[in-house]
């Protein structure tokens, strides 16, 4: 049943670069305003580039927790048909997902824009991930790391969310619109925070892994940060909302909550030089290198995450492209970069020859793809300043369209590093999928 | 799976706490999901959730927010009708003339009746960009509302 967690890995791989390319043609669109309008108009490509990328984070965050639980943590899976059935309902849905946005049968709230029906099937999909989770790690072990609680902390709460996120459909909710904006809101918040304890468990798990010691998994400090990353997964969320007039407790709770994760960056930054005096092995491992990066970007997105979740500061940064290079920003960073030490990391266990020869490449590919995103999060940086002077600080209103003129030059710096980063991807993820995964699912 | 070479001796206050974070987190979803929208604040008519369906049918949250959230392509549209020079036959006109990168949507007239609907209900919910907003030396911000 090998097969299967690694058929995951291959579908999350060819997302990844199909969803890198759907956000170049989006970044044309930007410049280009007529560029593919009449087939495929910006309202339809961002869905495809965010709902595509999304798809590799989770796709490859589940099947690497299958494939860990069958080959590293020596259990056997509790029912593989079950394993089957989640792979197939996954690739239905895909498929279904992509032929909504083809044909434009929407439903078009932001993040779950399919048509709303192909919900039912995901939703199936996620219960039976996690039966098959509980059932086999509740009894074959007994005394958890926190990555295991992590993962199943992360299905759950994804579960939670993922049908939170469709209470619109309730008159309750969609007839009294802050509170439905609010719920929406709310739950995407802490959807992001379910993948993430999929993702951060991963990236526990891998620091075990590669530095052979478990303390990193078990001891107090890191249930304490499991626990701090769960509370703000709850009650985090309306920092999204600071602006949108709920009931002010709800923002005052998040304001404070938020707060709690400056002790996460501090923590960092003390163990940072840690990081770097690591020993030459560990520094030669190709897993532990994307891990290293991932520390350097969780270092600069917190700290922009911190900033703009303080009220004073996020009144001048929402609503602008600033957003953008954080939700970007975390999401190529942070958890791609941790996905792709994942896939390395399975890659090399099974296969060391790969890694091996194609070990240059992958470096070449990791520089260009960090290089690429430092200019590409500074383009965006320089276009939500400026468009936060057009909203607050500009005398004579100016029209829109002249604004969005203005940010010409700056989009295409965003285009050409954007094309960076999908040559960095390309070159570290291609062999990894050609070379790697598929043969293995082929053993 | 092999014994474990280093028993967590925390299990039991493990439990306890992610105990208690769920049943705080239970009690707190039911306060949400009663309370959070002003008290003040009239339900939609049938007409605006027929433009908010139209709204979301045709994926316009890609490139327009609302309260600043939503894609970034075009502009935010929370109090366009309420804005001076613009209205209800500004975003009228806007919707079937293709300008730009917004694409060109064939709406009836009932339809683009129902669009303006939608968004002069909002419009009618609060304030964005909020201008009027207060700032706190505690990095909060009283936003200005038009409910209590
Ligand atoms: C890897 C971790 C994270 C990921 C993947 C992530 C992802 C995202 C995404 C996709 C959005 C965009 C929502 C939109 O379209 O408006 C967002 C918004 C936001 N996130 Fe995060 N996030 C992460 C961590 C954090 C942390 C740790 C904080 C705060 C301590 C935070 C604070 C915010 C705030 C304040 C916004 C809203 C910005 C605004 O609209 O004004 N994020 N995040
Ligand atoms: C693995 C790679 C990538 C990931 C994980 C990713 C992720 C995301 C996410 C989460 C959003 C939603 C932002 C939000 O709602 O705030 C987004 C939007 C976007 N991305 Fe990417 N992205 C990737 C690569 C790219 C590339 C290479 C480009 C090329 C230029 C690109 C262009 C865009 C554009 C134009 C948007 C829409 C921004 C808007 O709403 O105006 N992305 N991406």
């Amino acid at each position: 049943m090998k097969r299967i967690s690694l058929l995951f890995i291959a579908m999350a791989l060819l997302a990844l670069l199909t969803g890198a390319m759907f956000g170049v043609l989006a970044g044309i669109q930007y410049i280009f305003p007529e560029f593919l309008k009449e087939t495929m108009a910006f309202n339809k490509m961002r869905p495809f580039h965010v709902s595509t990328v999304v798809g590799w984070i989770i796709l490859c965050a589940t099947g690497g927790i299958y494939y860990y639980l069958q080959e590293e943590l020596n259990t056997t899976l509790y029912s593989s048909r079950l394993l089957k059935m989640h792979f197939i309902v996954f690739v239905v849905c895909a498929i279904a997902v992509y032929i909504s946005f083809a044909t434009g049968k929407m439903g078009g709230r932001e993040y779950m824009e399919y048509f709303p029906l192909i919900t039912l099937p995901i939703l199936i999909g996620w219960i039976l991930f996690g039966i098959n989770y509980f059932k086999t790690t509740l009894k074959q072990i007994q005394n958890w790391p926190v990555y295991l609680w992590m993962w199943g902390t992360g299905i759950v709460f994804m579960t939670y969310h993922f049908t939170e996120a469709h209470f619109w459909l309730i008159p309750y909710f969609r007839e009294n619109f802050i509170k439905d904006f609010a719920v929406q809101w709310k739950s995407y918040g802490s959807f992001v925070g379910s993948w993430n304890m999929l993702v951060y468990g991963t990236s526990v798990f891998l620091m075990a892994k590669v530095k052979g010691n478990e303390s990193v998994a078990r001891g107090k400090k890191a249930f304490f940060f499991y626990f701090l990353g769960l509370f703000n997964l709850m009650l985090g969320w309306a920092h999204h909302s600071y602006i949108v007039p709920t009931v002010p407790w709800i923002r005052y709770l998040a304001y404070g909550v938020s707060m709690t994760e400056w002790i996460i960056f501090f923590s960092i930054l003390r163990d940072w030089k840690k990081m770097l005096s690591a020993d030459e092995k560990l520094k030669n491992n190709l897993s532990y290198q994307f891990l290293v990066s991932t520390e350097f970007w969780v270092c600069i997105n917190l700290f922009i995450a911190l900033l703009i979740s303080i009220p004073y500061i996020n009144y001048y940064t929402h609503g602008t492209h600033i957003t953008v290079l954080h939700s970007m920003g975390t999401t190529i960073g942070i958890n791609t970069s941790i996905l792709l030490a994942s896939v390395i990391f399975i890659v090399n266990r099974a296969m060391p020859q790969v890694t091996e020869q194609f070990k240059k490449q992958i470096l070449s590919g990791f520089w260009i793809l960090n290089i690429s995103l430092f200019v590409f999060l500074c383009s965006l940086l320089w276009s939500g300043i400026k468009r936060s002077i057009w909203m607050y600080f500009s005398e004579n209103p100016v029209p829109f369209g002249s604004m969005q003129e203005d940010l010409q030059s700056v989009m295409y710096v965003f285009l050409l590093s954007g094309l960076g980063i999908l040559t960095g991807l390309l070159f570290v993820a291609f062999p990894l999928l050609k070379r790697g995964i598929l043969p293995l699912t082929k053993k | 799976m092999s014994p474990n070479p280093n028993p967590n001796p925390n299990i039991k206050g493990n439990r306890l706490v992610i105990t208690l974070l769920v049943c705080m987190f239970i009690i707190y979803n039911i306060f949400v999901y009663i309370g959070a929208q002003p008290k003040e604040m009239p339900i939609m008519s049938e007409k605006a959730i027929k433009g908010q369906q139209l709204y979301q049918d045709h994926n316009c949250t890609a490139c327009h927010q609302l309260y600043g959230l939503g894609g970034y392509l075009g502009p935010d549209l929370t109090n366009v009708i309420s804005a001076t020079g613009k209205g209800e036959m500004y975003v009228k006109s806007f919707l079937n003339s293709g300008v730009k990168s917004m694409p060109k949507f064939n709406f009836t007239e009932e339809e683009k009746e129902a669009i303006v609907e939608y968004l002069s209900e909002v419009d009618k919910t609060g304030y964005f960009p909020n201008y009027e907003a207060e700032k706190k030396p505690n990095g909060w911000v009283k936003i200005k509302t038009k409910h209590k």
